[in-house]
């Protein structure tokens, strides 16, 4: 488990309605090895026994008088390179079937489950959304969507602190997709380590709260850098604050001058209409020369 | 952020590798960390011990190249130098940087047995 912010393995669950799903962290794909190269390594020693002498059983198969057999391997590969398999494969059944996947970041307590109730209320009749959660704990916010009759399932990280693209593949499998439909995944609360792990996402989607202060595009800078779409989100509440939109804008942009900013506010619809706006348009870009897109036309 | 599960991932590779490449024990391994990789370097090399323990690559050494990061400066048009995301052009100030380098996250080499 993780010292610094408690990632860890082997704690995640899924569940979605009444089906528990406990994962121990194998992939979806289940690629086993099999066949084992009985491979017997001999340190030193050339005598087998038999008065032979052999001199080529190291890992080099060769011994070199006055060299180790110590290898050297050039790998250059991605930390992170199988959770990428994993989201590239989940890209791939978005592209196949139309499907637009946001995954929404923001820290704990910026209103994203109640910003998601909204646009799924707003968005439901023509597009059938679904939403993967991801919470550390409880089924509190798939509960919370469900009730807007959207399809959900909640993934639990146990002690992690992000969704990766394994377990959204798990997900994926309990959800009953439509081809040409939405789907919302709505990160764990928190502005750090999501960033780093893509789940096969058209765009990452930052959720501001005006009640967070301007400052944390750029105490947060990763995050925000890798955001399409920033959500400025409980703007009702900016009479009574000193926020200033204007600053927080710019040290977004600092962060990524190509960064779109929306004000919205789930509480008295402000904004609302413009994100939902450009959830079609991103939707319209994901569906074309898609089979589900030209159908509905 | 994440750095003990990044050193988890790192030690999935290395017996991913073991197996393709047949080796037993890993006595050294380079890793390539851009400072905008979002990998705090220290809390890495702490992990890295913990994780390795009582696997293949227990007591290897760690070796880290932590590569510049680069962005492109639009109005300049020249690669500059930045440390952070946020930084500005060293140049002219300008905050419409493209970062280019710094973002590394890699396995560089392997020095097995």
């Amino acid at each position: 488990m993780c010292t610094v912010c408690g990632c860890g393995e082997g704690e995640v669950r899924i569940h979605g309605g009444d089906h528990h799903h406990h994962d121990t962290g194998h992939g979806h794909d289940h690629h086993h090895e099999h066949g084992h190269s009985h491979h017997h390594h001999h340190d030193h020693g050339h005598g087998h026994g038999d008065g032979a002498q052999h001199y080529g059983e190291g890992p080099a198969g060769v011994s070199v008088p006055g060299m180790s057999q110590t290898r050297l391997i050039q790998l250059e590969q991605d930390i992170l390179s199988k959770n990428n398999a994993y989201a590239a494969e989940n890209r791939q059944l978005f592209a196949e079937r139309g499907i637009l996947a946001l995954n929404l970041v923001s820290s704990p307590g910026s209103g994203k489950t109640t910003l998601l109730v909204k646009t799924i209320e707003m968005l439901a009749e023509r597009f059938k959304p679904c939403v993967i959660e991801g919470d550390q704990q409880t089924s509190a916010d798939a509960d919370r969507i469900r009730a807007t009759e959207a399809p959900a399932v909640q993934v639990n990280t146990g002690k992690g602190c992000h969704l990766d693209g394994h377990m959204v593949g798990h997900a994926l499998e309990q959800l009953p997709l439509v081809d040409g439909g939405i789907l919302f995944i709505e990160n764990v609360g928190n502005l750090v380590c999501p960033a780093a792990f893509d789940l096969g996402e058209a765009h990452k989607v930052a959720i501001l709260s005006v009640t967070e202060g301007e400052d944390k595009p750029l105490k947060y800078p990763d995050m925000f850098a890798a955001s399409d779409l920033v959500l400025l989100n409980k703007t009702d509440l900016l009479p009574h604050l000193d926020f200033d939109m204007d600053v927080a804008i710019a040290n977004a942009r600092k962060v990524n001058p190509q960064v779109k900013v929306l004000r919205v506010s789930a509480r008295s619809g402000e904004g609302m209409e413009a994100w939902c706006a450009w959830i079609e348009a991103a939707r319209a870009m994901q569906l074309a020369g898609h089979p589900a897109g030209e159908a509905a036309q | 952020m994440h750095e003990m599960s990044i050193c988890e991932s790192i030690l999935g590779l290395l017996q991913e590798q073991a197996q393709a490449q047949n080796f037993s024990k890993v006595e050294r391994i380079c890793l390539e960390i851009g400072p905008l990789s979002g990998v705090e370097v220290e809390a890495l090399k702490f992990g890295f011990d913990v994780v390795m323990r009582g696997t293949l690559a227990e007591g290897a050494r760690l070796d880290i190249i932590e590569p510049e990061g680069t962005a492109w400066c639009m109005p300049c048009g020249q690669t500059v130098k930045i440390e952070q995301r946020f930084d500005a052009c060293p140049e002219c100030g300008s905050h419409q940087l493209q970062v280019t380098g710094g973002g590394e996250l890699r396995v560089k080499e392997l020095e097995v047995n």
